[in-house]
Formats: structure tokens, sequence, C-alpha cells
């Protein structure tokens, strides 16, 4: 894992301080809210329905035991004892004073952490592929790219006030997990002639307009990934849309002018930027990637998992995926309990994982954009002491991929721009879908749910989206099919009209019913769906 | 509070500022405004005789005025480059490292903030055109010098 050094450090705690001054200045009233609006944006802190908000970066979704017990600590401390995983890899407090803003900013720090650029019209926390450094099939470990442009990004003082928010996504794998088309910069680590460069991806997104990203460089290498993100940058900061909040990201951009056309002036931007010696030395990401370096596996391991059990060994071929290492697992733990909110940890259980990860996964875990955790690096005669101390905690679903394992928005209980509550969906839907035969048998079919049109809750993206809107006043839900935020990335298709939030669950049955019907021999839902299409589907629902 | 903000050595530039288009229309201007999606880049032909660009911020959150003056920067024009408009103290830390060597914001600024806005962070991720070495550089001196 990488570690701060005192530069790294210096800035973080410079930030803290600042922020301190900044909070200060408006607890007293030297600021207005409108005057502090922007600058707590900059660190992540939101007014919601409620309280303030406060958005914690989680660099690629990467954390040791210790930075995951502080968000244990100050969830029990400054929070209502909850935390919340977000599908941006982050961890969100619901319930925060804006005086201990300041204080839990500087807890984080002690452990190498921050809320920098969790919010605002600026370069946003970097995700990945929560399998970084263990999968066999990658080509080489995103991390340390993203930590590159972690510090890259920091304070940027060209690309602090973009048009609109900007995310980038770093994976090296073909098997996409974090869905790295939806973003509005996704980078694919690939190796040419022995050489490693990344493929540029360019205008993803979701929200009100989503759009699969189209490639516009098969090839940058590596020590002039940093010239060519911020010749990219420039041609959005100066060209894209500033009069229409809702057509300000660079995915609009891109389609407006063409994506050939948003490659052209990249492309000339560039050779002029590359010139300028803005590329840190191949030494910087060399000291990187020496964070990364695989740990020291135990070799001579079992493979054997005694399977007893029989909960244990439903959940070891749910949760369980292969390690590149031999004798070892990678454990994903869900955060989708059947009657909790989605991405949700109290703090014992965020404290309960710490410990896990400290004691079994050689002190490092992940956060998923599906808001689930990952132990990294399990042996797997490890597996049956982990699942029974999950178990004990609530922490032991099976439903990794299944249609329980919902991601959710915060919606209308917590969110200020929401039409319709996601969380109470989420979990009649996750009652309906209970049994753990029914579930298995549906198999993979990722459903996703949004409280309103900004698609925090990725419905494009979901073999199954719910999108929540308001009609005159009362909350109905649209239905998707279709989607895909994987390497098959697709936008869902609307069924047709919405329902109410009994009606969606049933009209969801109806659609799994059809599935099961239609399947051939290892079909997907997602499969079946783009085999036969809309049709079958729709007179199900409304024939 | 401070009215104007002068980085540079010597007078600041007195002659007001025309538009960009009656600059290129006209030779004997050395002060020209840049407006928030007007193109720094027309100003590249005429750089050396220019002593004055102000680039506007019609709010602080339009950012287009950060680029235009890199670019500028970039280009080696060496002369003032002023921001004016909605230019907040919060923000004159990252408009220096941009290139920004003079400003006149809508509202007078505290002096003392502006200050500790300046000398906040000892160090900086990027390289920029303002001659800061940025941390990489500081971790791998011998790469930077040879």
């Amino acid at each position: 894992m990488y570690r701060y050094d005192s530069y790294d450090q210096s800035i973080v705690d410079a930030r803290v301080e600042e922020f301190r001054d900044q909070v200060q200045r408006r607890l007293t009233g030297a600021l207005t809210e409108d005057q502090f609006k922007p600058l707590r944006l900059m660190n992540g802190l939101y007014l919601q329905l409620h309280a303030y908000m406060l958005r914690v970066a989680i660099p690629y979704g990467t954390l040791s035991g210790k930075q995951m017990r502080k968000l244990g600590e100050i969830a029990a401390k400054y929070d209502k004892g909850y935390g919340h995983f977000t599908t941006r890899q982050n961890l969100q407090y619901n319930w925060i004073k804006l005086a201990d803003a300041p204080d839990i900013l500087a807890e984080l720090a002690t452990v190498e952490m921050h809320a920098i650029q969790t919010s605002g019209n600026c370069i946003r926390n970097i995700s990945s592929d929560q399998y970084a450094g263990v999968s066999a099939d990658e080509v080489a470990d995103p991390r340390p790219w993203a930590e590159l442009l972690r510090q890259w990004s920091s304070f940027h003082p060209e690309f602090t006030y973009l048009p609109r928010k900007f995310k980038i996504c770093v994976i090296a794998s073909d098997d996409d997990r974090a869905a790295m088309k939806l973003h509005d910069i996704g980078l694919k680590l690939v190796s040419k002639d022995g050489v490693i460069g990344a493929e540029v991806y360019a205008g993803g997104g979701m929200g009100r307009t989503p759009m699969v990203a189209p490639q516009i460089r098969d090839f940058v290498p590596e020590e002039e990934i940093v010239s060519y993100l911020e010749a990219c940058l420039r041609v959005y900061n100066r060209y894209g849309r500033r009069d229409n909040k809702y057509k300000a990201r660079i995915k609009i951009l891109v389609h407006e002018i063409g994506v050939e056309e948003y490659k052209r002036q990249v492309e000339e931007e560039f050779a002029h930027m590359r010139e300028l010696g803005l590329n840190p030395p191949t030494e910087e990401l060399d000291r990187i990637r020496a964070f990364f370096a695989a740990p020291a596996y135990e070799t001579g391991l079992s493979e054997a998992i005694d399977r007893a059990d029989p909960a244990f060994a439903l959940w070891v071929d749910r949760q369980v995926a292969a390690h590149k290492a031999p004798g070892y697992a990678i454990v994903n733990i869900s955060l989708k309990p059947l009657t909790g909110i989605p991405g949700d940890a109290s703090a014992e259980q965020i404290e309960l994982v710490a410990t896990l990860a400290e004691q079994y996964s050689l002190d490092e875990l992940r956060v998923t954009h599906a808001q689930n955790l990952v132990l990294p690096h399990v042996r797997k005669a490890d597996l049956y002491a982990i699942w029974q101390k999950l178990d004990e905690a609530g922490l032991a679903e099976a439903n990794l991929d299944l249609i329980t394992d919902i991601i959710a928005c915060p919606g209308l209980d917590y969110c200020a721009l929401a039409n319709a509550r996601s969380i109470p969906l989420a979990q009649k839907i996750a009652q309906r879908f209970a049994d753990a035969e029914r579930q298995t048998e549906l198999g993979e079919l990722k459903l996703k749910i949004s409280g309103c049109i900004n698609a925090c809750g990725h419905h494009h993206a979901g073999h199954i989206g719910i999108l929540g809107v308001d009609r005159k006043g009362v909350e109905n839900f649209q239905l998707l099919l279709g989607g895909s935020g994987a390497e098959d990335a697709s936008l869902g298709q609307i069924t047709g009209p919405g329902f109410s939030e009994d009606g969606v669950v049933d009209a969801i049955e109806k659609v799994t019913d059809i599935y099961l019907a239609e399947r051939t021999d290892g079909e997907r839902f997602l499969d079946t769906y783009r085999r036969i299409g809309m049709k079958p589907f729709k007179e199900a629902i409304y024939g | 509070m401070v009215e104007f903000l002068s980085f540079r050595d010597g007078e600041a530039t007195q002659e007001p500022a025309v538009t960009v288009e009656s600059f290129t229309g006209q030779s004997n201007s050395t002060a020209v405004r840049i407006e928030a999606g007007e193109d720094a880049r027309e100003l590249l032909p005429y750089l050396d005789r220019l002593s004055l660009v102000e680039v506007n911020f019609p709010a602080y959150g339009d950012g287009r005025g950060y680029s235009a003056a890199r670019i500028l920067r970039e280009s080696g024009y060496q002369g003032e480059l002023r921001a004016v408009g909605d230019v907040l103290v919060d923000q004159i830390n990252a408009m220096r490292r941009c290139g920004f060597d003079s400003f006149h914001p809508a509202k007078p600024l505290d002096d003392a903030a502006v200050e500790r806005a300046l000398n906040r962070y000892a160090d900086v991720y990027q390289k920029t055109i303002d001659g800061r070495q940025p941390v990489w550089a500081k971790r791998h001196p011998e790469k930077i010098d040879g």
C-alpha cells in the first residue's frame, strides 16, 4: 500500500488547517453560507436534508486496517454510529456537525486520509478495480497509476473550477469491475511491445444523459500520461458548456462536437503540452509502484476448503474469488444484508473488518463500486474462521452480484436532490427475493436504484435499473432493462410507464419469470435480454 | 483591505485594456482584456508588444481564465497578467500558479488572508510555469538537475 512521505503529509495537514480556518470564519459569521459553500464543497462537505454530510476519499478503494479502524472510530464519535460506502469507493457520514468537521479531517490526516476534492467541480477521487494487484488477468497493478494521478489532480491549479465534476477510473483487466467506460475519463492499462501504457476513453457518464465513453486513444505511454490528461482536461475546461449545469459534463462536449473533433483538439493540445516538462520522471512511478509490490505470500499453502458446513459452503461459492497466488483467495464481504441499507456499515462492523484485514488479509482491504468490501489476500485455510466472525456481525450475506446485491443511492431519506426513496424500495426487493435458492437460480443480476435523474445509484448500468421520479407529488418508479457497467457496457432501456413502490417490485418479479422461462443454458439475465429483446418483458409487465 | 495586488517589479500598467476584437483590429494598443470564452491563443502573434493582459472572471466558478493564463505564459508572454472580476482570496494561490501576477478583484481582499493563502502550501504536486518545484522533482533531484 502507498504510504505518505513528508511532502504528502504536509499537503494534507495544510489542507486541514486551511479548512479549520474557513469553518471558523463561517461559524463566526465572517463568511456567509453563500461564500462558504464553494469552500466546503471543495472538501466533501454537503448540506443535506437533516445535517451535513462529509464524504471521505478512499483513493482507488484501498485501505489499511488502521485506516478502516479510524473510519469506524469517527462513525462512533461524530456520526450516529454508521458509515455509508459509496459507488465511488468512498465513505460518507450523514450526520456531521459543521463545528466537528475540522477535527474529523485532522483525525483522518493522522492515518493518511483526507476529503480533498470529494465534491466540487474538480477532479474527484480516482477509482479503480477492487481486485487490483490480486487478479490473475491484469497487465499491471493499476493503483500506482491511480496514486500518481491522485497526486497530480490534488489542488491542480488549472482544473479546480471545471464546468462540472470530473471522474477518472483506472483499470488493467479485460474484466471491468469498476465501470470504467462510465467515467469522464477511463484508462485501461495495456501492454504494447512490452511497454505499459493506457487506452484512453473519454466522455462516459450517467446522470440525466448517460453515455458509454468512446475510445480516444489506443495508447499513451506511462511517462506521458500526465501531459496527455492535462491536454484532455484543458480542452474540456476551455470548451465544456458552462451555461447549463446539466449539460456541463465532458460527455456533452464530446457528444456535441463529436469524438473525432474532441480527439483532434486533444492531440493538438497534447503536441504542445508534452514539450513542457509536465510529466514526472519514470522514477516517480517506479517509486510509487514499489509500495504496491506483491506482498510476501506464503508458499506451500493448502488449496483445500472444508465445506462441511453448508451455510459456509454457500458463502464460499458466492463471495470468494480466485486469487493469483496459490493457497490464497479474495473474500467479498456483502454490505447488502436483506433488511439493511445498501452500503451501510456500523462502527462495530467497520472495526471488525479492520481487525479481519489486519489478522487475515495482510493488513489490506478494498471498497467496491457496488458498495461492498473486499479482503484481498486471504489464506484459504482461514476462510472458515473469517466467515464465522462475519456471520456473528451480520456480514455473511451470500449475494455477490445476485439480485439482492443492490446498488442504491441514499435517496429521499437523506438527499436534498432526490425525488423518491431508494432505500425502502431496495429493502422490499431484497425481501421479495430473499430465498437463497431463488437468488442463486436467477444468477448474476445487477439491480441498481437511483432516487432521481442524477443517477447516483447507477440505474442506467443495471441489468435491471430503477429510477425514482416525482409524478405530481407521488413517488413513481421507472423500470429499465439491459444496462451494464462492465466490459460489455451498455445503457438500460425504459420498459414503459412507471410504477408505485409495490408495483415495481411486482414488475421485477414478472421480468425475472420471463428470464427463467426463456433462458438457454448458461445465459445470464443480461444475455437473455440482449438475445430476445424488450418485447417479451414488456408484454409480461404491461400485457 | 486591498483593491489592487501586484507581484511584479515596478509600476502596474495603467493603460486601459481593450477588447480582443478591437485589439486585433488596431495596432497601437498594448493592453487587452480577455473575456471568459475568448481564445487566448488569438493573442499569440502579438505577445511581444503586449504589456498587459487582463483576464476577466465573471464568476469565481468559471475556471476558463486559468487555462487562458497558462496558455499565455506557456507561449512565452512576459508582461503583466491580471485577474479581474470575481476573484476571491481562496483562489489567489491557484491563480498565481497559473501565471497571474496582478489582481484587481471586484471586491477588495483582506491582506492578511491573502498572505495566509499564498503561504499555506509549502509543496505542490504539479509543474506549472510558476517555477515552483513540484514534489516529484524534489523526490528525484538527480533526474531534474541532470
